[in-house]
């Protein structure tokens, strides 16, 4: 029992910051079209935004951390869409899949190159303290970590549903042409929605990389995770990413103790399958109509 | 049959056109993991290279030519690294060095054991010595040589007798478990908990509680570096009280400055440490440090090893001769004394197998702290 | 075909023949690695550039098609047999993994794909007792035909060389025939060609069927040419490669894959005076050409032409290469 108790609190923890990056990636599927196969690396870089401020600039982590999410929102933000989604978005989903790929490729080797190819330590946000509850630790980070990223995502959702801007946001991912017609800048909210996907990126990078330390290959792992999540949650929800990346993370962890630890990673790809397969729309989402 | 009387021929007019212009360097190339998931190990073995050859160089090179060191990226991928080995080979490279994956080794040293190609490999896995390929040279003394000493550690003076396994699933961690499994059984040590994990995986919460539930009164941890590291941050957090002892990597200076004070009380053995009471080794260590910012670890010393491997064992043979080469470092010893590059006292054996003298090490106060020095074996 | 093609396709089997004459075998090595490539990019471009079915999952059919041959092999039968035995079990694999593309289009089929390549890559892995798990499977002999040994690189080049042939033939074959035309019609407008009567079902079936055929053909010759697999080889990354190679070559022309597997293959090569930089120029290239020709080189080639030479407005199914 306590294991049990310990592996849902872990995957939890772990599956809030999944759903800070599926809830990213859902973004931009909805204001776009854009299936973002860099955002495993989105997720990996800002941490090295950080280490790269501390070492370099002698920056405190504080400001490191709010000068790396700055610089996420503009780089992974605003430079990612003017660059390569705005002059690909006419030509279809597919050359701007394969950009994406590409630019997964590039983040990932120019950190290597530029920084280091060897796993650096991130230091720790929050007091290490481990309460014991039940058999169970239950250290500070895990619940600081699922209180950050629950507080991101509603905060979120509170955007898009109660301000005028986050409305507009909503009626441009759901019908960009109405949107226009009934005056809503489309091109800035996408911009926006651009902007919110590089500080979700920026807020788990930053939340992470403590517990798995900062490499350039951690987008790899991170990156089939989060359109795992999203999809499994259901591709045209906030919520439904939410939902995803929590499942996906207790998945992850019970399979691995329940089922097979050599066939961990499978459970959370046939959980995919099977939703896309008999529930495209995801657990909570609604029907997009016929898929396009 | 033409190609040959062409190459004998080309072969001929080189060597008449003057031994000044053929004889100033002598080509040396070092295929290495520099890209992919292994290039944490591979490019910090190549910086070791690098940092031999150049040392050699300053001092004359090897009987008297300037060694031209030829870099060739594997990409961490089997295959590729035998299209670079067989590149390497025909760019007419003296003696091969790497790779540090064991995977890719296993089938690259195909290739240069059909080109006559003496190779000395990083790769620490068992299986590299058991093939009988004569051409295959170890810088570092294979696990099966080293999980002996640890195994025998754990029961006798850890007390263990159920030990929980964590290793990664892949050639190089497949290999350690296998070797563990046998030797835990000759001494009746018995794996209550046997747990493989990804290449590269990041959450080991699960691992760490299924241990916790089990009745392992050890853990042992077969794990890269990163892998070690993120596993002993979970189980700090966790706050399993178990010895956690491992093989070379688990109390490596890098594991150490990656999982900062959960890496206290690690337990390793290994084979070889910038820690080490040598005077060599700590000399190597600190130019290392100088010259490349940044620590050096067992991959770096293995890499500069290998170079001053092929400088002693040609000088001795007083001629670049690939055959005579690997005819000659089969059974031979070579002392660190009068051979300062070798850092410690090594020998070879006719696989290929090195034997050296290893260390017991534990992890205090974020250092490595020698608690024992284990004769060679 | 037109004289000008014959003439062409002369000229290109010519320059083939001779390509590894004089040539190490590294280079013999590099050009059997591309033919290999080709063909299995050859596959993935018939099932994305001319039906528009997005597949993540090449590789893994290239490793079935290897494990197949080599567990045949490897126990005594020779590869003339096995080879045919991985290239019907890729059919009926890509047979089933065509299913799901019934129900769901581009980005879901291409998440189930991916999910099938990384399950497909465990199970090589796992499952020990029969593909050796991570050590995986070594010292697979080299096909012996009578009087023509390929144990030998140049050899071996010669036979994946009539291999490489045989499957253009049949490629060329297939995008010609009425299937072809269904495919491409699948492509632009797949309600539009059920009201004209092609059966959509079947024809995409077929295109994942047919085209992982090709990966099996490719795993087929794979498996000789290293004598050794393990499951890395298969993984998703390389799935990703093959993807890379048909659409920067472009996806829909007949050629496409064939220079995007060159330019995959022999780019290190080519930028090896950037030492460790070239994967990060190569990221860059790919970025750059899928800004301003979307349908890769064969597409950017075309432009250029266009720009000198205007040419006729052509109707949809009939002519080369995709948008996707």
């Amino acid at each position: 029992m306590p294991e049990f108790i310990q592996i849902m609190i872990s995957g939890l923890s772990a599956g809030s910051i999944y759903a800070l990056a599926a809830v990213g990636f859902t973004l931009l599927w909805q204001a776009s079209q854009t299936i973002n196969f860099a955002q495993g690396e989105f997720v990996m870089l800002p941490a090295f935004f950080v280490l790269a401020l501390m070492s370099f600039a002698g920056f405190p982590l504080w400001l490191a951390i709010l000068a790396a999410i700055a610089l996420s929102v503009l780089l992974l933000g605003a430079i990612f869409k003017r660059l390569i989604v705005e002059p690909m978005i006419s030509h279809g989903t597919l050359p701007l899949v394969i950009a994406t790929i590409a630019l997964g490729l590039l983040l990932k080797e120019a950190v290597k190159e530029f920084y280091s190819p060897l796993g650096q330590p991130f230091p720790s946000l929050f007091p290490q303290e481990v309460f014991v509850v039940a058999g169970a630790s239950i250290s500070i980070p895990d619940i600081a970590n699922f209180i950050i990223a629950m507080g991101t995502i509603i905060a979120l959702q509170l955007f898009l549903q109660r301000t005028r801007t986050g409305r507009c946001m909503q009626a441009t991912a759901q019908n960009p042409d109405v949107a226009q017609i009934l005056g809503v800048d489309v091109k800035r909210m996408v911009l926006y929605t651009f902007l919110i996907n590089g500080a979700l990126a920026a807020i788990a990078s930053v939340l992470i990389t403590p517990v798995y330390l900062a490499k350039f290959s951690n987008g790899e792992v991170l990156g089939v995770v989060a359109f795992t999540a999203a999809i499994v949650g259901g591709f045209n929800q906030i919520r439904g990413a939410l939902v995803g990346g929590l499942v996906i993370g207790v998945v992850d962890n019970l399979s691995a103790i329940y089922f097979s630890a050599e066939y961990r990673q499978a459970v959370p790809l046939i959980l995919l399958i099977v939703i896309i397969l008999v529930r495209p729309q995801g657990l909570l989402g609604t029907a997009e109509g016929r898929t396009v | 049959m033409l190609k040959n009387l062409f190459m004998t021929a080309a072969l001929a007019v080189s060597l008449s056109a003057g031994a000044a212009h053929a004889a100033d360097t002598v080509k040396l190339a070092d295929v290495a993991e520099l890209s992919g998931a292994g290039a944490a190990a591979g490019a910090v073995w190549h910086d070791g290279v690098k940092m031999a050859v150049e040392e050699i160089n300053a001092d004359g090179g090897i009987l008297g030519k300037q060694i031209d060191l030829v870099a060739y990226d594997s990409q961490t991928d089997p295959q590729n690294s035998r299209a670079m080995v067989q590149k390497a080979i025909d760019e007419g490279t003296y003696v091969l060095l790497g790779t540090v994956y064991s995977s890719s080794t296993v089938v690259n040293m195909l290739v240069a054991m059909q080109n006559g190609m003496p190779q000395i490999t990083g790769s620490e896995s068992p299986t590299i010595t058991a093939k009988n390929n004569p051409y295959i040279f170890r810088t570092a003394f294979g696990a099966q040589k080293g999980l002996p000493k640890l195994a025998a550690y754990l029961k006798n003076v850890v007390g263990a007798e159920n030990v929980a396994v964590v290793w990664a699933n892949t050639e190089y961690g497949k290999g350690g478990h296998d070797a563990f499994a046998s030797v835990a059984k000759e001494l009746g040590i018995n794996i209550t908990v046997d747990i493989p994990t990804e290449q590269a995986q990041v959450d080991f919460a699960a691992d760490v509680a299924k241990i916790k539930s089990s009745d392992a009164d050890a853990v042992f941890v077969y794990l890269t570096e990163e892998e070690s590291a993120r596993f002993l941050i979970e189980a700090d957090k966790q706050n399993l009280k178990l010895p956690t002892a491992g093989d070379t990597v688990l109390a490596s200076q890098k594991v150490i400055d990656l999982a900062g004070k959960a890496a206290n009380g690690a337990l390793g053995h290994v084979g070889l440490t910038t820690e080490a009471p040598i005077p060599t080794i700590q000399k190597m260590a600190a130019d290392f440090k100088k010259k490349y910012g940044y620590g050096a670890d067992h991959n770096a010393i293995k890499g500069y090893i290998g170079v001053y491997m092929v400088k002693y064992v040609t000088e001795m043979i007083g001629e670049f001769d690939r055959q005579k080469f690997a005819d000659t470092l089969h059974g031979l010893c070579l002392d660190a004394a009068s051979h300062p590059g070798i850092l410690m006292d090594a020998c070879w054996d006719n696989t290929g197998e090195m034997s050296r003298a290893s260390f017991l090490v534990k992890v205090v106060e974020g250092t490595q702290k020698i608690t024992a020095t284990l004769p060679a074996n | 075909m037109t004289p000008k093609n014959i003439i062409f396709a002369i000229v290109a089997v010519g320059l083939l023949i001779i390509a590894p004459l004089g040539q190490g075998n590294y280079i013999t090595y590099v050009l059997c690695s591309w033919l290999l490539f080709s063909i299995a990019a050859m596959g993935l471009n018939l099932t994305l550039g001319y039906a528009g079915q997005v597949s993540l999952a090449q590789a893994s059919f290239m490793g079935i098609g290897a494990y197949i041959t080599a567990l045949m092999t490897l126990n005594g039968i020779h590869w003339i047999l096995a080879m045919p035995c991985a290239v019907a079990a890729t059919f009926f694999v890509g047979l089933v993994l065509g299913y799901p593309a019934l129900r769901v289009q581009h980005h879901f089929l291409a998440f189930v794909t991916l999910a099938f390549n990384t399950l497909v890559f465990l199970a090589f892995r796992n499952e020990e007792w029969l593909t050796g798990g991570s050590f995986g499977l070594v010292g697979m002999p080299r096909p012996d035909f009578w009087v023509f040994s390929t144990m030998k690189q140049l050899p071996f080049y010669y036979f994946t060389l009539v291999c490489f042939l045989i499957s253009a033939a049949a490629f060329w074959w297939i995008v010609h025939s009425p299937w072809g035309r269904a495919f491409k019609a699948l492509r632009e407008n797949p309600i539009r060609a059920n009201s004209v009567g092609v059966d959509t079902r079947r024809m995409t079936l077929l295109a994942f069927a047919i085209g992982s055929a090709f990966g099996g053909l490719a795993g087929a010759l794979m498996t000789p040419l290293v004598q050794f697999i393990e499951p890395g080889s298969f993984a998703l990354v390389h799935s990703l490669k093959l993807l890379l190679m048909v659409v920067v070559g472009g996806a829909g022309f007949f050629f496409g894959p064939i220079l995007g597997a060159a330019i995959v293959i022999l780019m290190p090569e080519v930028l090896r005076f950037t030492e460790g930089y070239y994967l990060i120029i190569y990221a860059l290239l790919v970025i750059v050409l899928m800004v301003y020709s979307p349908t890769g080189l064969m597409g950017l080639g075309g432009k250029v032409i266009t720009r000198f030479r205007p040419q006729r407005e052509v109707r949809k199914d009939m002519v080369q290469g995709a948008q996707l």
